[in-house]
């Protein structure tokens, strides 16, 4: 008995913006160099491992700081080396589900939750972590520990603790691939239904086909630190 | 033989394994950085308290931290004490001596932690200090406590640089080592062995939970 879900309200976002990213950088004997503009909606970076797909992601997030770039969503400027900007990581409103998930294995999923949440008392807080793990269907998980969660468990909760951070760009980085395919069916709705419903841009990184096709709005091909394609995901991914 | 030294050994050394521990995980949190400039001159800094004759070592206290001395001017004209030749100097000593203890104990279990961990608290909107408090420490908590429990047994030992450097004044500076060691060169082994006794005990016992921890912190 599914209930019927509330959308998630993106506090103070400027929804339908899209984010701009540009950038170059040395990474492991690669040179990288990327341009792509993500609007609202799911883009997929799709390409084989050691293109640069996750990389760019962490220049997005500031986790990185790259040789030479830009990064603009709406009209923040987050990067711009040229004018020497750069904003902390910390203070780019973003979600980034990473690959191993890397819920704080000494919190609750609540505190997990919680974590990013800034509004309110602790209380309060903690309710509307809660009412997250509610929506993701973990609830009864609110009060344990990441060891003792499932693969999909510890995705829903990683999910709701990225939701919760309401954020200007969700950035995706191979979530799924431990998933088994009904749990990557499931968990991929949910999280284009929030995108959906939040108008922001993500970025989702995979190097599987199938899942570009289910999950994109559009696709930026990546090989070898370049952009091969750019447009609609059945244009420049084959289903194979 | 008085009790004097017992307690005072031990006053020294918890004031000593407060002080690196504060000084030492924050050092620790600073050379577990990778792209920290100097790191390697401040990780030998911190490192050779262990490998320097203590009389060296002394001798290095005496001349920084002596009664003509900037530091030790300054020290005496805000407390009114001298830092050499009293308590002050045993508690220096013995924070020497447990520092690198604790710093490389919390060093190695920060470095242990799942980096995307710590990537994880900052895209959530953690400061890095946030971070380092609400992530990293917690997950590095054995390591602390190891290295506070094997630096406690090291200051409450210290010989050496607490006699180059606060001597061994009786009822003043004179800890349990100090007197087993007056003791002994006066003849009077048998009065030593109530200390000898609870220091080799004191010292065990914190070197047995630290292994312990040490091992379920890595199994």
């Amino acid at each position: 008995m599914a209930e019927p879900k509330k959308p998630i309200k993106s506090v103070g976002s400027a929804a339908g913006e899209a984010l701009a990213v540009r950038f170059a950088t040395q990474r492991g004997g690669l040179a990288i160099d990327l341009d792509f503009t993500a609007p609202p909606g799911i883009t997929v970076l799709f390409g084989p491992s050691g293109a640069g797909k996750s990389t760019a992601l962490a220049a997005i997030a500031g986790l990185l700081r790259p040789t030479e770039g830009r990064v603009v969503v709406g009209t923040e400027v987050w990067l711009d080396t040229a004018q020497r900007v750069e904003r902390p990581v910390h203070q780019r409103r973003l979600a980034y589900v990473f690959q191993g998930l890397a819920l704080f294995p000494h919190l609750t999923a609540v505190q997990n939750v919680a974590y990013g949440l800034v509004a309110g008392d602790r209380r309060q807080r903690a309710d509307q972590a809660r009412a997250l793990l509610d929506r993701m269907q973990v609830g009864h998980l609110a009060d344990r520990r990441p060891r003792t969660f499932s693969g999909g468990e510890a995705q829903r909760v990683a999910l709701a603790r990225a939701f919760a951070r309401a954020p200007r760009v969700l950035l995706l980085d191979e979530p799924f691939s431990a998933l088994d395919r009904d749990l990557r069916a499931a968990l991929g709705a949910e999280v284009k239904r929030y995108v959906a419903e939040a108008r922001i841009p993500a970025v989702l990184v995979t190097h599987q086909r199938a899942e570009a096709h289910a999950l994109g709005d559009r696709a930026v091909v990546v090989d070898r630190g370049r952009i091969l394609g750019h447009g609609p995901v059945a244009a420049h991914i084959d289903l194979g | 033989m008085s009790w004097h030294p017992l307690l005072l050994s031990l006053q020294v050394a918890v004031a000593a394994t407060g002080l690196a521990g504060l000084l030492g995980v924050a050092l620790a949190a600073l050379l577990a950085r990778p792209r920290l400039p100097g790191r390697d001159l401040i990780d030998v800094l911190v490192t050779a308290p262990m490998v320097l004759p203590p009389t060296v070592l002394g001798y290095y206290l005496l001349v920084l931290l002596g009664r003509t001395s900037p530091v030790g001017q300054a020290f005496e004209a805000v407390t009114g004490i001298s830092i050499v030749f009293t308590p002050v100097g045993a508690v220096v000593a013995a924070t020497l001596g447990a520092l690198p203890l604790v710093v490389k104990s919390t060093r190695a279990a920060l470095e242990a932690i799942d980096p995307t961990l710590v990537q994880a608290a900052r895209t959530l909107g953690a400061t890095p200090l946030r971070a380092f408090v609400t992530v990293e420490l917690p997950l590095a908590v054995r390591g602390v406590i190891a290295g506070l429990m094997l630096g406690f047994a090291r200051a409450l030992g210290d010989f050496g640089v607490t006699l180059m450097v606060a001597g061994n004044i009786p009822g003043e500076t004179r800890t349990a080592s100090l007197a087993i060691y007056t003791a002994i060169q006066a003849g009077k082994a048998d009065e030593a062995h109530t200390f000898i006794l609870l220091l080799t005990v004191v010292g065990v016992v914190p070197l047995y939970v630290a292994t312990k921890l040490g091992r379920r912190a890595h199994g």
